[in-house]
C-alpha cells in the first residue's frame, strides 16, 4: 500500500538558534504529487533531506509515513544534479541501486532497457554520461529513481538545470511515469508546480509557515494553457514576488 | 605527433650541447660532445643493456610494490577512521626524513642486491601514491554518497562503485609523479652500494674517466624513464576512460 507523508507540528532548530520550521503541519496524500513551492532558503530542500533520513535534528513534532512501509528504505531521491556516475554507462547508472545492494538480475536489466526505450534513450544504453546531453542525463536520473520502485519519491528541483523546452518534455515524462506514487516535489518554478502537482503548498517566512495550500483539479501533467494552470499562475507568481523573489 | 615533438626536442638539445662544447672548448673528459657519447653508446650497448635489466627491474618492481602498499594504506585509512588517526601522523613524520639519507641504511639492511634499491624506490613512491589516493577518496561527491545511502547500498559496494572510481583521477596524478621519481630511487640506491645497474655502471665509468660512457648510461636511463612514464600514462588513460568522453555531447 502506498503511504502518505504526515508532518505534525514539525519544529526544526539549528545549533545557533535559527528556526527553519515552527509547527509545520501537513499531509502529502498517498499516491499524489504534492509540490512545495517557496523562495530559496525557506527550508524546502531541508524538508526533503529530513524525510530521506539524512539530517536528524528535528526538535519537536513528528514526520511519519502512514501506513509505515515494511521496507526500511522506502524513499527514492532525485536532485537538481543528475548524479550519474561518469564511469558507468547509462544502463548501469539506471541500475545503480541494484548494483549497490548486490541485487542485480537479468530481469531487472531487461526492465531497465524497456524503460530506457520508453524514455527515448534506446541505443544509448552503453553510452557514458559524459557523452550525453543534459536532458538525456536527467532522463537517466529519472529512470534510475523510477527503477528503485519505491512508494515515495522525493524530488528536489529535478529539472531546474535544464533549458525550458527540455524541462517541459521531462515534466510530462516524469508525471506520466511517477503516477500512483507519493511524490513530494520541491521547486521554485510556479509553472512546474502547476503542471505536475495535485496540490501546491506555498512556504514562506522564517521560520517557514504554510502561506497557501492549493488543491488543483484534473490530472497532471497539465498543459501550460490548461484552465487550472492559467487560473493559478498569476496569483501564485504575485504571491511569491511579494516575498521579494526576483 | 608527440613522438615527432620528442625527436625534435631531442635533436634541438643535442645541437645546443654540441654548440656549448664547441664554443667553450671544454675538454672531452669534462664534457664530451653528443657524437662521442653516441659512439660510446654504440660500443658499450651490450654491457649497458645488461645493467639496464637490473635498473629496469628495480624501477618496475619498486613502482608495483610502492603502488600496492600506497593504495592499501590509503584504503585502510578510508575504511577505518581509528587507524587513520594513528597512521596519518606517522605518514607525515615519515616524509620529514630525507629518503636519500636512508640509502646507506637500506643497503646495510637489505644487502647489495636488488632488494635495497627496490626498497628505496618503494619509499619514494609510497607517499605520493598514498596521499593522492586518500585525498581522492575523501573528496568523493557527498551528494553521490547521500544517494547511495538512500538507495540502501552496501558499504563495500559503495567503496567499489563510487569512492574508489571517484579517487582515480587524483590517484593518477600521484602515480604519474611517483613514476617520474622512481628511477631516482633506484639509481641512488645503486650509487650507495651495488654490483650491477646503470647507476653502478656510471660510477664505474666515472672512476675510469670514461665520461662519454657515463653520459651514454645517463641517456639510456632517461630513455627508459620516459618509456616507463609514458606506459604508465597510457595505462592510466585506459583506466580512467571516462575522462576522455567529457564534453562530447550529441
Amino acid at each position: 500500500m502506498i503511504p502518505a507523508i504526515q508532518m505534525d507540528g514539525l519544529c526544526l532548530r539549528f545549533n545557533d538558534g535559527t528556526e527553519l520550521f515552527n509547527d509545520l503541519t501537513f499531509t502529502a496524500e498517498a499516491g499524489k504529487c504534492t509540490c512545495v513551492l517557496g523562495p530559496s532558503g525557506c527550508g524546502k530542500s531541508t524538508l526533503l533531506r529530513l524525510l530521506s533520513g539524512s539530517q536528524d535534528f528535528v526538535t519537536e513534532g513528528s514526520m511519519t509515513f502512514v501506513p509505515q512501509p515494511r521496507r526500511s528504505h522506502c524513499c527514492a531521491w532525485m536532485g537538481q544534479n543528475d548524479l550519474l556516475l561518469p564511469w558507468l554507462n547509462l544502463l548501469d547508472n539506471v541500475l545503480l541501486g541494484f548494483k549497490l545492494r548486490n541485487e542485480l538480475t537479468e530481469e531487472l536489466r531487461h526492465q531497465a532497457k524497456l524503460l530506457l526505450a520508453e524514455a527515448g534513450l534506446q541505443g544509448y544504453e552503453s553510452s557514458l554520461p559524459g557523452a550525453l546531453s543534459g536532458g538525456m542525463r536527467q532522463r537517466g536520473a529519472l529512470l534510475r529513481t523510477l527503477m528503485e520502485d519505491r512508494p515515495i519519491l522525493l524530488m528536489d528541483e529535478p529539472f531546474s538545470a535544464l533549458d525550458s523546452l527540455t524541462r517541459l518534455k521531462l515534466q510530462n515524462l516524469s508525471s506520466r511515469m511517477t503516477a500512483g506514487a507519493t511524490v513530494l516535489l520541491v521547486t521554485h518554478d510556479v509553472m512546474e508546480a502547476l503542471r505536475m502537482a495535485h496540490r501546491i503548498i506555498v512556504l514562506d517566512g522564517a521560520p517557514a509557515r504554510i502561506k497557501a495550500d492549493i488543491f488543483l483539479q484534473g490530472q497532471p501533467p497539465r498543459s501550460p494553457e490548461a484552465a487550472e494552470v492559467v487560473k493559478h499562475y498569476g496569483p501564485l507568481l504575485a504571491e511569491l514576488l511579494d516575498e521579494g523573489i526576483s | 605527433m608527440t613522438f615527432w615533438r620528442l625527436i625534435i626536442i631531442g635533436a634541438g638539445l643535442a645541437l645546443l650541447w654540441q654548440a656549448l662544447v664547441l664554443l667553450t672548448g671544454v675538454p672531452r673528459y669534462i664534457l664530451p660532445g653528443p657524437l662521442p657519447v653516441a659512439l660510446a653508446f654504440y660500443e658499450h650497448f651490450p654491457t649497458l643493456l645488461l645493467h639496464l635489466k637490473t635498473t629496469f627491474s628495480e624501477i618496475v618492481l619498486g613502482l608495483f610494490l610502492g603502488t600496492l602498499l600506497g593504495s592499501s594504506c590509503a584504503l585502510t585509512m578510508i575504511i577505518s577512521p581509528l587507524l587513520k588517526r594513528w597512521m596519518l601522523p606517522v605518514l607525515v613524520i615519515s616524509q620529514a626524513i630525507p629518503v636519500f639519507a636512508l640509502a646507506p641504511i637500506l643497503v646495510l639492511w637489505f644487502g647489495y642486491g636488488m632488494a635495497s634499491k627496490v626498497a628505496m624506490a618503494v619509499l619514494i613512491i609510497f607517499f605520493p601514491v598514498t596521499a593522492s589516493f586518500y585525498q581522492g577518496m575523501r573528496r568523493a561527491e557527498p551528494d553521490l554518497l547521500e544517494l547511495a545511502r538512500i538507495m540502501g547500498g552496501h558499504p563495500v559496494r559503495i567503496l567499489r562503485y563510487i569512492i574508489i572510481p571517484s579517487a582515480l583521477p587524483a590517484f593518477g596524478s600521484g602515480l604519474r609523479v611517483a613514476t617520474a621519481v622512481a628511477p631516482i630511487g633506484a639509481v641512488v640506491g645503486e650509487w650507495v652500494g651495488s654490483s650491477s645497474g646503470l647507476g653502478f655502471y656510471m660510477l664505474h665509468a666515472n672512476a675510469r674517466m670514461q665520461i662519454d660512457v657515463m653520459f651514454a648510461a645517463l641517456a639510456l636511463l632517461s630513455i627508459v624513464s620516459l618509456l616507463v612514464y609514458f606506459s604508465v600514462d597510457y595505462l592510466l588513460d585506459k583506466l580512467i576512460y571516462w575522462e576522455s568522453t567529457k564534453g562530447i555531447t550529441p
